[in-house]
């Protein structure tokens, strides 16, 4: 039987010839993770059957990352518990604040997800490590704390749905506009319970940082994973950091569907998704001009050095609009460490930029630029319900790091276009 | 056993951001997360709601984030089961995970908020008690039905490999409404 590549490796983990959509399945996961906001929970209920053994702590990464370095007594106490954990058990793979990041940037950049993995985060944006070609989905503490006893998971087999890009992006598009408009074209529960797979000439062209990006708000369109057949792209991405063997697998040419969008992304042009949902999406040119207080740079969507390059590149020798702010967060300790190898960093600080050490902070409204009543932001990052970045009436527009640098020199919402060069 | 309470109706894409603002995600502990539970889209509703009561929304209920603490929070303050016609992926599991009965029908637009019901999350046939009428759920998958049936999915696990607490147990994350 043709299968997708989400079925393959589903099919691969649960040792079983072929999986079938609706089919549900016990599968053996390769890599778990859970951060201070969901690990804590996954360890007391870990600990409150009995058990006393991680399947395999090589297998278990924590990685501090939404409220560190600690926002508050409460947020450090909720470190406290899974550095406790992380000490008692060994586990290799822990992340403190200095040495780690957001999860999503963090693990591929550090090789601990590599093509072909099946991959379970308590976190919802663990779909982002698709763009390598793996399975990867978000999940509950709970589902975390059994998969930490059992090393297994049982997942119902998705059905997939086929995004094909071809042509080539517009001029400042980014993968970025190419998720926006996706969720915008099939809405906030479009993809429920599916695999969203991402394919054409575009595609294939994309860095691997830009794969993550698209991958990264599978979610926000409801979806289980999104996914990215791993090609030579991929291969040297992961070649000199994978802390495993990986495994290439691609769809059958004749695979089966639930739908298959064809879109010329020369077309699509760069996008934003308007207050207060992500499926809210606009062509830039439709709000340009809407006046901003805030806009923030960061988040697991758009903080990579791709991200940072293409914002500094507009801002270098700028400044940030009068009466507005910028914040600049990189996703991780390393690439805050490569920003300022790379002279970004300056950039960055030259043009009144607030920038800080990594962490998830002001996307969900965590501190580091949280939004007051009246406050309109732009955001790098991928989520704008009501209260998502702070007060349940701040405005939240999302859209690229080059639509979010231009928009910080000008105040208001600005096309690349016109701040680059000038 | 049937659960009977009042319906609390709300709209489409009910998010977890909504049922849980990320700014309470600092504890874990049921009782403080009850107390902010929906405040974003109705700041009354943790001082008005009743033990029983049933939390009711349109399509893509739970969307958003990965936490637990939505769940965590609903059953905290007393919300015995959510009607939807249709819950996002991953809240769905949690509340399966946690042991929180989710009846999943598109006869919600029926429902108004208010209305008396009683319902019974093992046939998920919902009965509403103001409008005379009956709705019937989807059924749960039978996979998803045995880790409700053993208290949830720790319990399950534990049960299967032979741990202290295999046996169903009031958790640390169960409402209490004593």
């Amino acid at each position: 039987m043709p299968m997708t590549i989400t079925e393959k490796i589903l099919a691969a983990h649960a040792e079983k010839k072929e999986v079938h959509p609706g089919e549900l399945i016990t599968c053996r996961i390769d890599l778990l993770m859970g951060n201070d906001i969901t690990a804590p929970i996954a360890i007391k209920a870990f600990e409150k059957v009995g058990a006393t053994q991680v399947f395999d702590p090589d297998r278990l990464t924590i990685v501090l990352s939404h409220f560190v370095p600690a926002k508050d007594i409460k947020s450090a106490d909720q470190c406290r518990i899974a550095r406790v954990f992380a000490k008692k058990h060994r586990l290799k793979y822990f992340y403190d604040e200095g040495r780690g990041g957001i999860e999503h940037i963090l693990l591929p950049q550090e090789g601990l997800v590599v093509p072909g993995d099946v991959v379970l985060g308590a976190d919802s944006h663990s779909c982002t490590y698709g763009g390598l070609g793996c399975f990867a989905t978000g999940v509950g503490s709970t589902d975390l704390a059994a998969a930490m006893i059992t090393g297994e998971t049982w997942f119902k087999v998705p059905e997939s749905m086929k995004f094909h890009f071809y042509g080539r992006l517009a001029p400042w598009a980014s993968a970025k506009d190419l998720i926006l408009y996706t969720i915008g074209q099939i809405s906030v529960d479009g993809a429920t319970y599916r695999a969203m797979e991402f394919t054409g000439e575009v595609v294939e062209r994309l860095p691997v940082d830009q794969r993550l990006t698209l991958c990264n708000m599978a979610i926000e369109a409801g979806g289980k994973s999104g996914i990215v057949a791993p090609d030579e792209v991929t291969v040297e991405y992961v070649k000199p950091r994978a802390k495993r063997p990986w495994k290439l697998f691609k769809s059958d040419p004749d695979a089966a569907y639930h739908s298959v969008y064809e879109w010329d992304a020369g077309k699509i042009g760069l996008q934003v998704a308007c207050p207060y949902s992500p499926d809210n999406v606009k062509p830039l040119e439709e709000i340009a001009g809407v006046e901003v207080d805030q806009v923030f740079i960061g988040s697991c969507t758009n903080a990579r050095m791709e991200d940072l390059r293409i914002a500094a590149r507009i801002m270098r020798g700028k400044k940030v609009a009068p009466y507005v702010r910028c914040i600049v967060i990189p996703a991780t300790h390393q690439v805050f460490q490569e920003a300022l190898r790379e002279g970004l960093i300056e950039v960055f600080a030259e043009a009144g930029c607030a920038i800080s050490e990594a962490t998830c902070g002001p996307c969900l409204g965590g501190y580091n630029g949280v939004l007051g009543a009246e406050d309109v932001c732009l955001s790098t990052s991928n989520r704008n319900f009501p209260g998502r970045m702070g007060h349940p009436k701040a405005k939240v527009y999302l859209a690229s790091p080059a639509v979010a640098a231009a928009t910080a020199v000008t105040g208001k919402i600005t096309h690349p276009e016109e701040v680059a060069n000038v | 056993m049937n659960l009977y309470g009042k319906a609390w109706k709300y709209g489409d894409n009910v998010d977890t951001d909504q049922i849980i603002p990320a700014r309470y995600l600092v504890t874990s502990d049921p009782k403080e997360l009850g107390q902010h539970c929906m405040e974003d889209a109705d700041p009354e509703f943790s001082k008005k709601v009743h033990p029983g009561d049933v939390l009711v929304g349109l399509k893509n209920f739970g969307c958003g984030s990965s936490r637990e603490h939505a769940p965590i929070a609903i059953k905290a303050v007393g919300v015995s089961a959510v009607i939807a016609k249709s819950f996002a992926r991953i809240f769905y599991r949690n509340s399966i995970n946690l042991g929180l009965p989710l009846f999943e029908t598109d006869a919600v637009e029926r429902i108004e908020r208010g209305d008396d019901l009683e319902l019974n999350p093992g046939t998920g046939e919902i009965k509403n008690v103001t409008k005379g009428e009956t709705y019937q759920a989807r059924p749960l998958p039978e996979f998803a039905r045995e880790i409700m049936a053993a208290g949830g999915l720790m319990n399950y696990v534990a049960k299967k490999k032979g741990l202290t607490a295999g046996k169903p147990t009031p958790s640390d994350y169960d409402a209490r409404r004593d």
